[in-house]
């Protein structure tokens, strides 16, 4: 069931291509009806799933001659990230409510997107996983290049190569494993299975960990992400920050520690304390949790302030994959699920909720236009995602970064200290912002009093209303009751770790 | 070999030229006075039906192929790779064709559409010939008209320009090619590939190795120049460039697919010589093992394999400044020339590089086709081909914007579309014939410049789809034209993501022979 994601995806965007152009609202309608319709499969195909292993949905032979199946299969962790996509789906075509131009072009973007993603969150074959991981590249270029903002061209094409490149890694990797297996066949549990020689896993596993890690924000690579993320329109930085780079995760996790798992074998010999890839890519992840929060607290571009925290908080998901245990790699998963609607969240308000009335995103502007009293539902719904965000109790950042943190503790304590750094400058930058944008207590001068009053800002939408409250839905639930996800995601770490994919 | 055998090897050679006799009295007879648009229809009309005629008579060839009188040589060879070539010549010269209608740059449609067919027959002949006698002859049957079909748009000063350079360059190359024939027929005494082969292992051969590698450098430049490979590519931009468009469709697609079928002849000239080796080459240095030399077999591979990763490089990185879209697509040409020639120089004795290569070279020429064709559109209504004529095409004809996102992501290499499949299944076969570091470098410098590739392709869709028109008069094709190109488009979209339909229809070549 879940394979319809994917199909009623594609079949959407192709629709909205072919819709005549002129009717917007018909085009919003539609791709609302379709992202809901996927949001209903993936939280059906979540319920059907609990309690269950991997489960099968299509395999049938695709290119015979090779030995490449066209296989579709849901474990615990597709079937979250399903339900992330679903949701971020959704949400993100309520924020896009507002999209005037070529309105039918952008959902058909936006839906190509949507089904590459699901694509790649349900293949079981890596070729296939691959063809989707490529096939959300694209809309992604259009979606930026033409309903973006600053600097939208440059950036647009920075996010298509650092992405081509990224893939372009895998793809190496992906032939060599082919070719090295000899075993004929590119489903991802016959080459887990195949016994590949450490040697070469030694190689494979940093070329593919650091070609997913790309899309995953993995520093210092991840300069794409801070420009693509604030030149995106509001659905695309939401979808980028939201599934986008949990594609990266994802891919980090089952191609590269699930095919590669000796790569993570010590070297045999050490320099300053790093002894195998695995020390290397945790220190890559505690400097970027670190330095994008650093970063963070120095902006001056609101929507530059999440960019740079979408940096610092994939960080804890590819420290928690290295952690190679099982706590902290729950915690990986759980936080690509929880960053995905955070992030979504706190996309939309700047991005949407806050930007398209003030038509300004630097700080210092928006410090003078008291937005606290004036947008009184920015201000809430700011502060419960940037509670959220530091990863307070009560919300999903918390239950995840928690288990990062645990799991962390217990592969090498000093990862835990490092990372404990990069939460408290959270806690800062998110406060600043917070306090800049919303809750200024500078006063006007008297020059800057007008006269007759504020000018009032467009009244909020119904659809901003409906995307919050589901966004937040989510990750209250999730922070107060994370059985839901973790009963699902548990068992689905502890077959991965427990070597291989039988 | 008698005359009745020759006949019926030459059977869809003959169509070609009865039609291309038929096409000439057609429209200097009987259409003087009609309009250019008739002429043109019923003179590509004629053309198609004489490649249908062709395609219908290959399968009436001497199964076997053709021998010289009294030897059990092969002169010619039918089935298998040369009638996969074949189908693909005939398949892609009807496509050429039907670009032709409604075009303007010449009034010679009669002539034009002869030269064609003449050049189709050229290809043909390469594709089967097994003698290098007889690969010459059809190499230059190609050549010339080439040449001609270059220089069809009189009034243009750069169509002069490019075919004189073409000219230039492939006279050049030709006398290399016959220089190297005339060492290599001196070395070993034969003009039969498979002879010649055999006479490798001879001791004459061995003891004269530096005219060896005289010989193959010599012909590695003839045929490095069919195939626009670096260092031999200099005429394709200016040729892709100035050429009218169904002439520079014709070059890019149809004489590739030839150039590339000659070389697998003569790959699998020495893979069946040297058949138990799993790596093959067409020189060896001994009897036995082959000796390794930085890590390729022998030094042809070499030679091949340092054209393709010169072309690779070269071709992608200069392709990133252009401002032409032709001579961007030429360049974008030498790129791919680079990667299939990767295949070649590991060829292996089984069918598995064969089929890569005429995978990639016949999904190659079909997106190319529908390139030039798209390209020409656009400049037939702005009277340029830079990048910035097509500036806002998505307002301007929305259907022919899309055909263009189909075939340029198909050459940049974006699954699902056929070039994806295309490139996969020509690295994967280059490390299944060999494991080693060599391969793997190579193969992954392949495939980073082909990430490279991806730039200059966006920036014409960026043209296209994101920046806003200057000028937004409607670019309007003809039905026949455009029906085509979403063909075309289809196909590559179909064939991507059904990509066993090629390879089995490839693998039943094979069973039947």
């Amino acid at each position: 069931m879940l394979a319809w994601t994917i199909y009623i995806s594609f079949a959407g965007a192709l629709v909205l291509a072919l819709l005549p152009n002129g009717n917007a609202a018909l085009a919003r309608w539609f791709a609302l009806a379709v992202a809901a319709a996927g949001l209903a499969i993936a939280i059906a195909g979540f319920a059907a799933g609990s309690g269950q292993g991997r489960v099968v949905l299509v395999d049938v032979p695709w290119v015979a001659s090779m030995g490449i199946r066209y296989t579709l299969a849901a474990d615990g962790i597709s079937r979250v990230l399903v339900l992330l996509t679903g949701l971020a789906a959704v949400a993100g075509v309520l924020f896009s409510w507002n999209i005037e131009l070529r309105t039918n072009e952008f959902f058909a973007f936006f839906l190509a997107l949507i089904g590459g993603v699901y694509g790649v969150f349900l293949s079981f074959d890596l070729f296939l996983l691959f063809v989707f991981y490529e096939i959300a590249i694209v809309p992604k270029y259009f979606l930026i290049a033409i309903w973006g903002s600053t600097r939208r061209e440059y950036a647009a094409m920075k996010l298509a190569l650092y992405s081509f490149v990224g893939s372009a890694m895998v793809l190496i990797g992906l032939l060599a494993a082919y070719a090295t297996s000899g075993s004929h066949s590119t489903g991802l549990v016959d080459l887990a299975n195949a016994n590949l020689p450490v040697s070469f896993q030694m190689w494979a596993f940093p070329l593919v960990f650091v070609g997913f890690g790309i899309l995953a924000g993995l520093w210092p690579f991840h300069t794409w992400a801070p420009t693509g993320h604030v030149a995106a329109p509001t659905a695309a930085s939401m979808l980028l920050a939201g599934v986008v780079m949990k594609l990266g995760a994802y891919g980090c996790l089952r191609v590269a520690i699930g095919l590669f798992p000796h790569g993570l074998d010590p070297w045999g010999w050490s320099f300053a304390g790093i002894g195998s890839w695995r020390d290397v890519f945790a220190v890559l992840a505690v400097v970027g949790i670190v330095y994008g929060a650093l970063v963070a607290l120095a902006q001056t571009d609101f929507k530059f302030v999440i960019g740079y925290s979408s940096v610092s908080h994939m960080g804890f998901v590819l420290l928690g994959l290295v952690t190679l245990n099982q706590i902290g790699m729950t915690g990986a998963v759980l936080q690509m699920f929880s960053h995905g609607v955070i992030a979504g969240l706190l996309f939309a308000i700047v991005g949407r909720i806050v930007y398209e009335r003030t038509h300004t995103r630097q700080l210092a502007e928006l410090e003078s236009m008291y937005l606290g009293r004036r947008l009184p539902f920015a201000a809430w719904a700011f502060v419960i995602a940037g509670m959220a965000s530091m990863g307070l109790p009560g919300f999903s950042g918390f239950v995840a970064e928690l288990q990062v943190l645990v799991g962390s503790w217990v592969a090498k304590p000093w990862w835990t200290a490092a990372a404990g750094v990069g939460i408290v400058v959270g806690v800062a930058y998110t406060w600043r912002a917070l306090q800049k944008a919303f809750f200024t207590d500078r006063l006007p001068t008297p020059d800057e009093h007008p006269k007759t009053g504020w000018p009032k800002f467009d009244p909020i939408t119904w659809p901003e209303i409906a995307a919050t409250a589901l966004l937040v839905g989510a990750t209250v639930l999730v922070g107060v009751y994370p059985r839901v996800l973790l009963d699902s995601i548990e068992p689905a770490v502890k077959t991965l770790l427990a070597g291989g994919m039988q | 070999m008698n005359y009745a055998d020759l006949f019926r090897m030459m059977l869809p050679e003959t169509a070609l030229e009865v039609a291309a006799l038929l096409v000439l009295v057609a429209d200097l007879g009987f259409l003087r006075k009609a309009t250019l648009r008739t002429r043109e229809t019923v003179a590509a009309l004629l053309g198609v039906i004489g490649c249908g005629a062709a395609l219908v008579l290959l399968p009436l060839q001497p199964s076997g192929g053709l021998t010289y009188p009294g030897s059990s040589s092969l002169m010619l060879t039918t089935g298998g790779y040369t009638a996969i070539a074949q189908v693909g010549v005939l398949v892609l010269t009807v496509l050429t064709l039907f670009l032709l209608i409604g075009t303007e740059f010449t009034r010679h449609v009669g002539e034009y559409v002869a030269v064609v067919l003449m050049a189709a027959v050229g290809g043909l002949l390469i594709s089967a010939a097994q003698d290098l006698l007889v690969i010459f002859t059809g190499l230059e049957l190609l050549s010339l008209s080439l040449y001609i079909l270059a220089a069809f748009a009189k009034q243009s000063g750069k169509s002069a320009e490019g075919a004189m350079k073409y000219y230039i360059f492939g006279a050049m190359s030709a006398a290399f090619l016959l220089f190297g024939f005339s060492y290599l027929y001196g070395l070993t005494g034969s003009t039969n590939l498979h002879e010649i082969m055999l006479a490798f292992y001879s001791t004459r051969v061995i003891n004269s190795m530096p005219l060896v590698y005289v010989a193959l450098v010599m012909i590695a430049a003839g045929l490095g120049f069919k195939v626009a490979a670096v260092p031999f590519h200099l005429w394709a931009p200016d040729t892709y460039e100035g050429a009218p468009a169904p002439a520079a469709a014709f070059i890019a697609s149809v004489s590739k697919v030839a150039s590339f079928a000659l070389l697998i002849g003569i790959g699998t000239a020495a893979a069946h010589v040297f058949g138990n080796l799993h790596e093959v080459h067409v020189v060896t240095f001994h009897n036995g093992p082959t000796p390794r030399f930085l890590g390729f077999g022998g030094p042809w591979s070499v030679i091949v394999a340092l054209m393709a990763v010169a072309s690779m490089v070269f071709g992608n990185l200069a392709a990133l400044a252009q401002t032409s879209v032709r001579r961007l697509l030429a360049y974008s040409a030498i790129a791919h020339a680079g990667y299939i020639l990767l295949a070649l120089a590991y060829f292996s004795h089984s069918t598995l590089s064969t089929n890569a290569v005429l995978y990639y070279i016949l999904t190659y020429g079909l997106t190319t086709v529908g390139a030039f064709g798209a390209v020409s559109l656009v400049e037939r209504i702005t009277g340029s081909d830079r990048m910035d004529a097509f500036l806002g095409l998505y307002k301007r004809n929305s259907l022919l914007a899309g055909v263009m996102l189909v075939l340029f992501l198909s050459l940049a290499g974006i699954p699902p579309l056929v070039g994806f499949w295309a490139k996969f299944n020509l690295f994967a076969a280059v490390l299944q014939v060999n494991r080693g570091v060599a391969a793997f470098t190579i193969v992954a410098l392949a495939v980073a410049m082909s990430a490279v590739s991806l730039y200059y392709y966006l920036q014409v869709l960026k043209r296209v789809f994101v920046m806003p028109a200057v000028d937004e008069t409607p670019v309007k094709g003809t039905p026949a034209t455009m029906s085509v190109l979403v063909l075309i488009a289809l196909g590559v979209v179909v064939l991507g993501c059904l990509p066993g339909l090629l390879q089995s229809w490839l693998a039943g070549f094979y069973a039947a022979m």
